[in-house]
């Protein structure tokens, strides 16, 4: 088993989300939210306790009209690599109980949710806020519970959850070629669920280091940065935008 | 009603208002543990946290309640391993706050994770390269050690004491006590140390974020060194308390001015240190990583330059200064507010290490975020300090805490 491990490609999923065609609709935030279960309050007004694996940000200029502009952004989890793609993401580094890994397979970052304990420590780590605490049990509205996804657990008050890259979309494709005795998937196989919602088109997911898939040529796009580079994060996760304040605004600067 | 448990030729208050001051304080302890319930049951959304605050009063007065009692060890090391005799006259309170902190860190941790339950997967499942990991194994051990160094004590009560048994235990944990002070020096040095780890290895926030030597971050040390330096002083503080309400003298002045004057030094040196590192960070660290140091201080009035200078100017040089100087350290107005001032100095390094470092936003088109804790942190953060009050005051009146209790105020 250990040498058909071996045998495997490893691969580097990734995204690249292209701003100027961003506008902001959040059909992503939906398409995530219902594919990955993912529980509401019933007053969803407080955001700084509600759960949205995939955000999305409204960013501005700054400047009053008519030269003010807006941009959104939206915000999966990075799957950070960290220094030299070692798996040494902010988050996988401090965990406790080791509840969340890092794949040499996939370079995505899991969450193990019977193993979390909810000590938060991943989420004062990130600092991208793409960790959520499940502060409350999910409640479902009545009959809603037939309409859960059967292919990811819900999870129980007292642990952390994030997105997973629709990890289980993976799985299934792997299982679809396994059966087809195929050891590798296509790209279209394995498509995230806010990739397929985006009426824009605005992200692009795939494997970052495959040559034949979209990302690899994208992330090399003159316009292309990354959320926070200077903290040697490694993120998974491109942006492109043609407006270089949009650029600006993924990382801090000093004024000088 | 209780003379025959009281250490003999030692004068304690009667039986009645003792145990009205007791009920007084548990009441006050049933308000805590009546919240502490409540989180337990309806979860942690009973608390002010949110997913920008995963850490907040809990965590705060976690790494607070652990480095005020590193006095214990840090004067069972300068007792038993550096050989400063005379602080066997106060080695056995400082063990018993130690024990108190000790174990009220562990129940604010219970508290504290969403799933009380799994708590032992810490140790099963447990993450080698996480800095909570090391915090868990060490403090669990050291807290075995305390528990080890404050039994003896307990077996000293006149009537456990009569049975040959516990007599002959205690007399031989007495003999062996430096083999355990050396342990719990050494594992208070790594818990202590990967405290203050929690926050330097976070290289997403660069509020906390330090660089250091092999795999730990400069905090690492500052923490150890800090809790040496203030822990002693808080021992001095509750010491001081205790004579105040007891209305007694306990420990003698020479026991009280060798431990003040060390951990001036030590406080003196570390202060030194972290003035060094948060230049470094300043100037170094922070623009690395796209920050100016105001950036960090300028956005509202609560995190302003004042908390930093409250913290290194008002609790860290000037009692240092007042500690390291004999004339002023044997001034009684001078030496109290120096040792409050050390002890304020340390709570609000442990504040700003946990809570300002997920207040300040990192990423740009992100703000800053403030918190204040509910009712049930409170209750439950000030649920240990009942059950502290509590547990001195029986300790106090059954066991013979303080050797120079006796010669100090002899009964007539």
């Amino acid at each position: 088993m250990e040498k058909e491990h071996k045998s495997q490609t490893a691969h580097r999923y990734g995204m690249v989300i292209d701003l100027d065609k961003c506008t902001g609709c959040a059909s992503c935030m939906v398409a995530c939210m219902t594919e990955n279960n993912v529980p509401f309050k019933t007053d969803e007004s407080n955001k700084q306790d509600s759960i949205t694996w995939m955000r999305v940000y409204k960013l501005t200029n700054g400047k009053s009209f008519p030269n003010t502009d807006i941009c959104f952004l939206p915000r999966p989890c990075m799957h950070c690599g960290g220094i030299g793609n070692h798996g040494h993401s902010p988050c996988v580094s401090v965990c406790p109980a080791t509840a969340t890994d890092y794949s040499r397979e996939t370079g995505i970052v899991s969450q193990i949710y019977t193993r979390c304990f909810g000590c938060r420590y991943c989420l004062a780590a990130c600092p991208y806020h793409a960790r959520y605490f499940n502060w409350w049990d999910p409640v479902w509205p009545a009959g809603m519970e037939k309409y859960l996804s059967p292919n990811v657990s819900p999870r129980m008050r007292g642990v952390v959850e994030k997105c997973s890259f629709c990890f289980h979309r993976y799985q299934l494709a792997k299982d679809r070629a396994f059966m087809e005795k195929r050891r590798e998937i296509r790209e279209d196989e394995y498509q995230t669920a806010c990739t397929q919602a985006c009426p824009a088109g605005a992200i692009t997911f795939g494997d970052l280091d495959d040559p034949k898939h979209a990302v690899y040529g994208l992330k090399k796009d003159k316009n292309a940065f990354r959320l926070l580079e200077r903290l040697q994060t490694n993120p998974k996760v491109y942006y492109i935008s043609s407006r270089e304040w949009v650029r600006r605004s993924g990382d801090n600067y000093l004024s000088n | 009603m209780d003379s025959a448990l009281i250490p003999k030729g030692l004068k304690r208050c009667p039986f009645g208002p003792f145990v009205m001051g007791i009920g007084a304080v548990s009441a006050v302890l049933l308000w805590g543990v009546f919240a502490m319930l409540l989180v337990w049951i309806k979860g942690l959304n009973q608390t002010n946290m949110n997913d920008y605050y995963g850490f907040a009063l809990w965590i705060w007065a976690d790494l607070t309640v652990i480095a005020l009692g590193g006095g214990a060890f840090f004067t069972g090391f300068l007792r038993y391993i550096i050989g400063k005799d005379e602080l066997k006259n106060i080695i056995n309170y400082a063990v018993l706050i130690g024990f108190i902190c000790y174990s009220s860190a562990q129940l604010i941790l219970g508290i504290d994770v969403g799933q009380p339950l799994r708590g032992w997967f810490i140790f099963w499942h447990a993450n080698v390269h996480s800095m909570l990991t090391e915090v868990a194994f060490c403090l669990t051990a050291y807290f075995g050690v305390l528990t080890i160094e404050y039994l003896p004590l307990i077996l000293e009560n006149r009537q456990i004491d009569k049975v040959p048994f516990f007599h002959h235990l205690s007399h031989n944990l007495h003999e062996i006590m430096a083999v355990f002070a050396a342990t719990g020096a050494f594992l208070s040095f790594f818990h202590q140390g990967s405290l203050g780890g929690v926050s330097g290895v976070l290289f997403g926030r660069p509020f906390g974020f330090r660089e250091g030597v092999f795999i730990w971050p400069w905090t690492f040390f500052l923490f150890t060194w800090s809790a040496a330096a203030a822990g002693p002083c808080f021992t001095i503080l509750i010491t001081k308390i205790t004579e105040v309400v007891t209305q007694k003298k306990l420990v003698k002045d020479n026991v009280i001015d060798l431990l003040a004057k060390i951990s001036g030094w030590m406080l003196a040196t570390y202060i030194v240190v972290k003035i060094v590192d948060t230049w470094y960070w300043a100037t170094v660290t922070a623009p690395s990583k796209g920050f100016n140091f105001m950036d960090f201080y300028s956005d509202n009035a609560f995190y302003g330059p004042w908390i930093l200078m409250l913290e290194i100017i008002l609790g860290g040089i000037i009692p240092a200064v007042i500690l390291i100087t004999e004339r002023w350290r044997k001034n009684p107005g001078f030496f109290i507010t120096a040792i409050v001032l050390a002890v304020i100095g340390v709570c609000v390094n442990r504040w700003v290490m946990v809570l300002q470092v997920l207040a300040v936003p990192v990423l740009p088109f992100d703000r800053w975020i403030l918190y204040y804790p509910s009712w049930q942190e409170v209750a439950t953060t000030i649920l240990p300090v009942a059950y502290g009050i509590i547990l001195i005051a029986l300790s106090y009146r059954y066991l013979p805490i303080f050797p120079q209790e006796q010669e100090l105020n002899p009964v007539k």
